[in-house]
């Protein structure tokens, strides 16, 4: 209970005198998580769409691998990223181990399948509402998926934020191939379990406090600008 | 608008371009925990113009690291280890900086008894006898091997303990949490105990076995191996390391009035 | 000037959904020119043929051919379903958006979804969400973005279904306005006073299959068979 009380006060000194550490190393997740979840988007949302709207043999196993991936082990993730960016690896000469683009590429991994899944249910379902009409507009493939795309973007919205909540939150994979490394791959997640690693539990758990205010904050602000939306087309 | 955010994705996929010089090092967990490592990167930085990166890990990660090249050179303490690292032409050369000592910490009523004993090979066998439970770090780390080498010369077995030996499989600092909850046994080099912020009813019982000398080892990565290590700059952190400036700030670094860290390095 | 899609023969054309037959076999020819009420109780295969007519059903045997290939046909054929889908848009996109996918610049679009709409009747409701509408409101959105295309042939399944007198009015003048301008029209109604006031000319179906054809006139004031006998009496016909 005093380690709560401690922690909490801890983060609100922190967040209130603007402590440059915390700020260096909040913006450093907030980058890495957005730039992987924008990177994710432009690849799940598609293909969310494109199989929602495509018939061939393959589509069921697509799918249930998709659904399996969701789940995929962060820790896998980092090792298997790890090992291809290591020196002796692959794309051992493109030096990304230790930075932040290892970090940006681990949990791109983690999340397209999140968001691709998620995207592709909320789609399925618009798709069967749609399918007459787009069919009977004679409308070509791209249109389809562009049509599925805009109309059902506050689905997409929220298929975005959870994956934006898994790769926040992420340890695992970031602690690997990131290294947690001061001033250069240190985020909010990897810098928590070093304090608790130092038995700094305060510290530990103020940063904690900023963490889940940061993916409070923006899942309100998000959701505050697509209401915005709704009340005029929706 | 596509070609603004291609650049934005572009600037954050080069963020190293911009950095002045850089040097990539896996150190013990041990070593960044005890607070050292804040205490040296600000004058290296100052004097040496280098961006020291950490890589916090154990020593058998530190030294994989390294094998595969992935960071320009290697801080641990596990001489066998070391040497065999050397000997395989991983490093180029051995160079040993500083020392501490490990301590053997555990619950303040000490059951069994290891307060008393002279040597710290008779504290694990103390600690055997009275079936206290003991958490190891399990992680193939400096301070896992030493401590494995301690159970052999007891003729102790840790796999015999049963329960009462709790193997964490984590960092210096996650194994002391660990034993901290469960008011157990551990061993820990002493800075790392000293700053230790979750102590609970752990005290420090044992210390100051020589058995127990703990010397920390430089392993500059062999550049003939991995043509892209940054050996000049590495050869410049060894001198200043070694040398008087490294001296002092490592022996600045003290807690509670007692250096934590023994500059040893010899000067070439 | 558009080549005609026109006439569409349709022969021996069978609909199967899961090894079911839903319609057929059906043999029809289908003129350019006038209103054809497609006449029959519910089940009987209506909505079916309209949805073979349009190319949203293969026939599991026979063939169907229009004048042009597929999918040019359908490119100057519109449909109007009866439970008429509604995009996640305003009134004005889901208009322009028909014209927007054959490739009309969006502003081009915009001003005619609009003239549309007030055609329609939907003047003042222009950036209304099209969901919010009324059920009549949703048909006449319906109407307007199948119009919109300038169709050869405007196909309806059942629009005055779940509509009141009042809103069956309104579609009506729309659809005479239609037909008056030369567009082929062809709709599916179980609705017996429906059928009067608006056909020119008539398909009876009954069990999947065309029992009667014809002029409209004749059929209502002497219909061949005897289920549509039945049904013209209002008498439960299976």
């Amino acid at each position: 209970m005093n380690d709560l009380s401690q922690g909490l006060a801890e983060a609100i000194y922190r967040v209130a005198t603007l402590d440059p550490e915390l700020v260096d190393i909040t913006l450093r997740s907030l980058q890495v998580t957005v730039t992987a979840v924008v990177i994710a988007a432009a690849i799940a949302l598609p293909l969310g769409a494109w199989l929602a709207v495509t018939r061939f043999w393959a589509r069921r196993y697509v799918i249930a691998v998709l659904n399996a991936l969701m789940g995929l082990p962060p820790v896998v993730v980092g090792l298997i990223v790890y090992v291809m960016l290591s020196r002796s690896g692959p794309f051992g000469v493109l030096g990304l181990l230790f930075t932040p683009t290892a970090m940006i590429i681990a949990q791109v991994i983690i999340v397209t399948p999140l968001i691709a899944s998620v995207a592709h249910q909320a789609l399925r379902d618009l798709w069967s509402e749609y399918h007459d009409l787009l069919i009977s507009l004679n409308t070509t493939k791209r249109q389809r998926i562009a049509t599925l795309l805009w109309d059902g973007r506050r689905a997409l919205l929220t298929a975005c934020l959870a994956g934006f909540g898994r790769a926040i939150g992420e340890v695992g994979a970031i602690m690997i191939v990131g290294g947690n490394i001061d001033n250069v791959t240190r985020v909010l997640t990897t810098a928590i379990a070093l304090e608790t690693g130092k038995g700094n539990f305060s510290l530990a758990l103020g940063l904690g406090f900023v963490l889940i205010t940061l993916a409070i904050i923006l899942n309100l602000l998000i959701h505050s600008l697509s209401r915005t939306e709704r009340s005029n087309l929706w | 608008m596509t070609l603004r955010f291609i650049s934005c994705v572009l600037a954050v996929l080069f963020p190293m371009l911009a950095h002045a010089e850089t040097v990539r090092m896996a150190v013990t967990t041990s070593f960044e925990n005890s607070g050292l490592a804040d205490v040296l990167l600000p004058p290296i930085k100052d004097e040496l113009d280098l961006d020291l990166q950490l890589l916090v890990v154990g020593t058998g990660q530190a030294l994989t690291l390294g094998a595969a090249g992935d960071v320009d050179a290697v801080l641990v303490h596990s001489r066998a280890a070391e040497d065999a690292f050397v000997a395989a032409g991983h490093a180029t050369h051995r160079r040993e900086i500083m020392y501490n000592d490990f301590v053997l910490v555990g619950p303040s009523a000490d059951p069994a008894a290891i307060a008393d004993a002279t040597t710290a090979i008779e504290a694990l066998q103390r600690i055997d006898r009275a079936d206290a439970v003991f958490v190891s770090r399990g992680d193939d780390s400096g301070t896992h091997k030493m401590e494995l080498s301690l159970w052999d010369k007891a003729g102790i077995a840790p796999d015999d303990l049963g329960t009462s030996y709790q193997s964490v499989g984590s960092g210096m600092g996650a194994a002391l949490n660990t034993a901290s909850g469960l008011n157990a046994y551990i061993l820990s080099d002493r800075p790392t105990w000293l700053t230790f912020g979750n102590k609970g009813d752990l005290v420090l019982l044992f210390s100051g076995d020589p058995a127990l000398f703990n010397p920390y080892a430089l392993l500059p990565i062999n550049p003939s191996r991995h043509s892209h290590v940054n050996a000049d700059a590495v050869a410049r952190l060894e001198e200043w390391l070694a040398g008087p400036r490294g001296k002092a700030a490592i022996e600045s670094y003290t807690f509670d009035g007692q250096p934590l860290f023994v500059h040893s390095a010899v000067a070439n | 000037m558009v080549a005609s899609i026109f006439p569409l023969r349709i022969a021996g054309a069978c609909v199967k959904r899961r090894g079911v037959q839903l319609i057929g076999p059906i043999n029809l020819d289908l003129g350019s020119q006038g209103l054809t009420i497609v006449l029959g109780p519910n089940g009987s295969g209506k909505t079916s043929l309209l949805r073979l007519m349009h190319g949203l059903e293969r026939p599991a045997s026979g063939t169907i051919n229009w004048a042009c290939p597929d999918n040019e046909a359908r490119s100057h054929q519109a449909y109007v379903f009866q439970t008429p889908t509604m995009m996640r848009r305003s009134v004005t996109d889901s208009i322009s958006y028909a014209l927007i996918v054959m490739g009309v610049a969006r502003p081009t679009a915009r001003e005619k979804a609009k003239e549309y709409a007030t055609r329609v009747g939907l003047g003042h409701l222009l950036d209304c969400p099209a969901g919010v509408l009324s059920g009549g409101e949703k048909q006449k959105l319906a109407m307007a973005r199948a119009l919109i295309r300038q169709p050869q042939v405007l196909f309806l399944d059942e629009p005055c279904a779940n509509l009141d007198g009042r809103a069956t009015k309104e579609i009506e003048v729309i659809l005479n306005d239609v037909r008056q301008q030369g567009t082929r029209i062809v709709m599916a109604t179980h609705d017996l006073g429906q059928a009067k006031r608006l056909a020119d000319d008539l398909l009876f179906m009954l069990n999947g299959c065309v029992r009667e054809q014809g002029a409209a006139e004749s059929f209502f004031a002497d219909p061949q068979t005897a289920e549509a006998k039945a049904f013209l009496n209002g008498q439960i016909v299976e």
